[in-house]
């Protein structure tokens, strides 16, 4: 298992190799200098020259490039040009609350999905499985940033409840988490009703039926267990929904987070910040990929003996 | 012997009508993809005839009027330059589903192209060309888009793009994949044998063979260009106003939230009810497509 983990790891270097030279392409091509942005008018050439140089602008493609990569092996992201902080900085005041946002939505998506997949399964053309199942495809449908707004509307300017923006308590993560949360929640509850009702026809859940375990029983332990491959898959794919939808939900919600700092660094040309976050998110969306696919073989045992 | 060959010609002809009749009797049989059929078509509808339908031109404004809420004279209220929303919506849906529409061609026609080159010569080209498509794949597809309209500009023709290149890689692997089972099939040896090209053989055998899970992925994933087009557009890195953008309309009703909660409500439904659409077509033609559930 270690072994598998190690070769994974290793994988992930020309993954982020490429991520990196991507972006850095990107950036590179996008119009306009920054350094005529930061100056203004006024500036001499010779002002011009010595702030590429401090902020490594000068040089071209190739040199510019391993300067970053090299730069980025001794954890240097480059240089904010609206702080003047350093990029890795940046992400480590901002990346907390992220990761705040995206695991509080996480476990609502979790519990709101599983919770409604399982019972809608269980109970097969029921109201409560049409109801469900007819809500799972409008939060599927539904724009995050719209519901949002919804959410922001009427429990923060309307009923007062809750807080509309901004960054503190826990309270303050409510509104964000269900606005992200609810398509990732609608894509789990559609997947494991699906998955559920594949495993609960099978012979061995009649076998526990007839051996007179109870329904909970049955539902967690043995059918439960085994519709979890599918589902995981979908939790991996929702969690970069998740990391993507943080950066419209950060914005909406005013959440100093990476998502809203690469969005404001975007419309002002800051490019390290930009590769930064982008890497940062990257980074973090195939580790969790990584997680994911350990878990399964903690699910599975078939799985594990692939492994080893 | 001409004759029987005629006969075995029509019967292949007959075999293919009646496959797709299949579909469509299946399709039709289920009434969500039915109804995500007709909202279909609705907004097919409200696209062609925006210019005849709607009441007004969608960028004339009138300040005295601005921020009306819903009434006889604008059914959607008017926005903060008293342009009638409803007006708009009409004109957004042409945007919306040309984004669609083109960031799905772009998308399954490069992302094809690339499947079959990787699926059918395998060896280094295949490792280069997935390898790229797990690099992107690495990128949340809102943050690959954002960085592609930050270095071509803002627009619809570069949202398009962004949108499209960021779907690339979805379908090179459904086409790498129908590419690895359908290579070594008797067919395409025997097609091979009679002297067919590498092109031929993958435009007119495996391609066919492989439509299925291409036209589900296709038709769900109009929907999400859509919606991603709304949502670089509500962060202001998409379309940018006065084009009537769903999202774009949105973004500016964010400031008027509290006093005209209308500016919001109505292009985000029209986002909801394009994507709902997208999302129930495309369920239902996964359905219907699928062999397993024939009977």
């Amino acid at each position: 298992m270690l072994k598998y983990i190690a070769r994974r790891l290793l994988m992930m270097i020309p993954v982020m190799l490429g991520v990196i030279i991507i972006v850095f392409t990107l950036l590179y091509i996008t119009p306009g200098d920054p350094v005529d942005s930061l100056l203004g008018d006024d500036a001499t050439p010779e002002m011009a020259a010595e702030l590429r140089e401090e902020l490594g602008l000068n040089g071209g493609y190739f040199e510019r490039l391993g300067r970053y990569v090299t730069g980025l092996l001794h954890g240097d992201l480059g240089i904010d040009y609206a702080t003047k902080e350093p990029v890795m900085d940046r992400i480590l005041q901002t990346f907390p609350n992220s990761l705040k946002l995206a695991g509080c939505s996480v476990i609502l998506a979790l519990v709101l999905g599983l919770t409604l997949g399982i019972i809608s399964a269980v109970k097969q053309y029921s109201a409560f499985d049409n109801v469900a199942m007819a809500l799972a495809m409008v939060g599927n449908a539904m724009p995050n940033f719209w519901q949002g707004l919804l959410l922001m509307m009427l429990f923060a300017l309307h009923w007062k409840l809750l807080p509309a923006s901004g960054i503190g308590g826990w309270e303050y993560m409510i509104l964000p988490s269900i606005t992200i949360g609810t398509s990732s929640a609608a894509a789990i509850a559609r997947m494991t009703r699906s998955s559920m009702l594949e495993v609960i026809r099978q012979d061995y859940i009649t076998t526990a039926e007839s051996k007179g375990q109870t329904e909970f029983k049955i539902i967690v332990f043995h059918a439960l267990k085994n519709a979890l491959i599918p589902v995981i898959t979908t939790v991996g794919i929702q969690f970069g929904n998740l990391l993507g939808g943080a950066v419209l939900t950060e914005s909406i919600f005013a959440i100093p987070g990476v998502g809203k700092m690469m969005v404001d660094a975007i419309k002002a040309r800051n490019y390290p910040t930009v590769q930064g976050g982008v890497l940062m998110v990257a980074l973090t969306f195939s580790l969790v990929n990584l997680a994911v696919d350990i878990l399964y073989a903690f699910v599975d045992p078939r799985i594990r003996s692939q492994y080893k | 012997m001409q004759k029987e060959m005629i006969l075995e010609q029509e019967e292949i002809i007959v075999k293919k009508r009646s496959q797709v009749k299949e579909v469509w009797r299946r399709f039709r049989r289920n009434r969500q993809a039915m109804v995500g059929m007709v909202m279909l078509l609705i907004l097919i509808f409200a696209a062609i005839f925006a210019g005849v339908i709607a009441p007004y031109d969608p960028l004339q404004q009138d300040i005295i009027n601005r921020l009306q809420p819903p009434s006889a004279a604008h059914i959607f209220g008017t926005d903060e330059l008293g342009r009638d929303i409803f007006s708009r919506i009409l004109y957004g849906s042409r945007i919306s589903l040309t984004v669609g529409l083109i960031a799905v061609s772009i998308s399954s026609v490069v992302g094809c192209a690339l499947g079959a080159i990787a699926g059918y010569y395998g060896g280094v080209l295949d490792n280069v060309i997935m390898r790229c498509a797990d690099v992107l794949m690495a990128i949340p597809s809102i943050l690959l888009n954002i960085s592609i309209v930050a270095a071509l500009g803002t627009g619809l023709q570069n949202v398009m793009i962004a949108i499209g290149i960021s779907s690339v890689p979805a379908y090179c692997r459904i086409m790498r994949a129908s590419l690895l089972s359908l290579k070594d099939q008797e067919f395409v040896d025997a097609s091979r044998a009679a002297g067919a090209s590498d092109p031929y053989i993958i435009i007119h055998h495996i391609l066919p063979n492989s439509l299925a899970p291409l036209i589900v992925q296709a038709t769900l994933k109009i929907g999400g260009a859509i919606l991603s087009c709304a949502s670089m557009s509500f962060i202001g890195l998409g379309i940018v106003p006065p084009t009537p953008e769903w999202g774009a309309m949105l973004s500016t009703g964010r400031d008027f939230l509290r006093d005209a909660p209308h500016l919001t409500a109505f292009p985000g439904i029209a986002i909801m009810f394009a994507v709902f659409a997208m999302n129930l077509m495309g369920d239902g033609l996964r359905d219907a497509l699928d062999p397993k559930l024939k009977n």
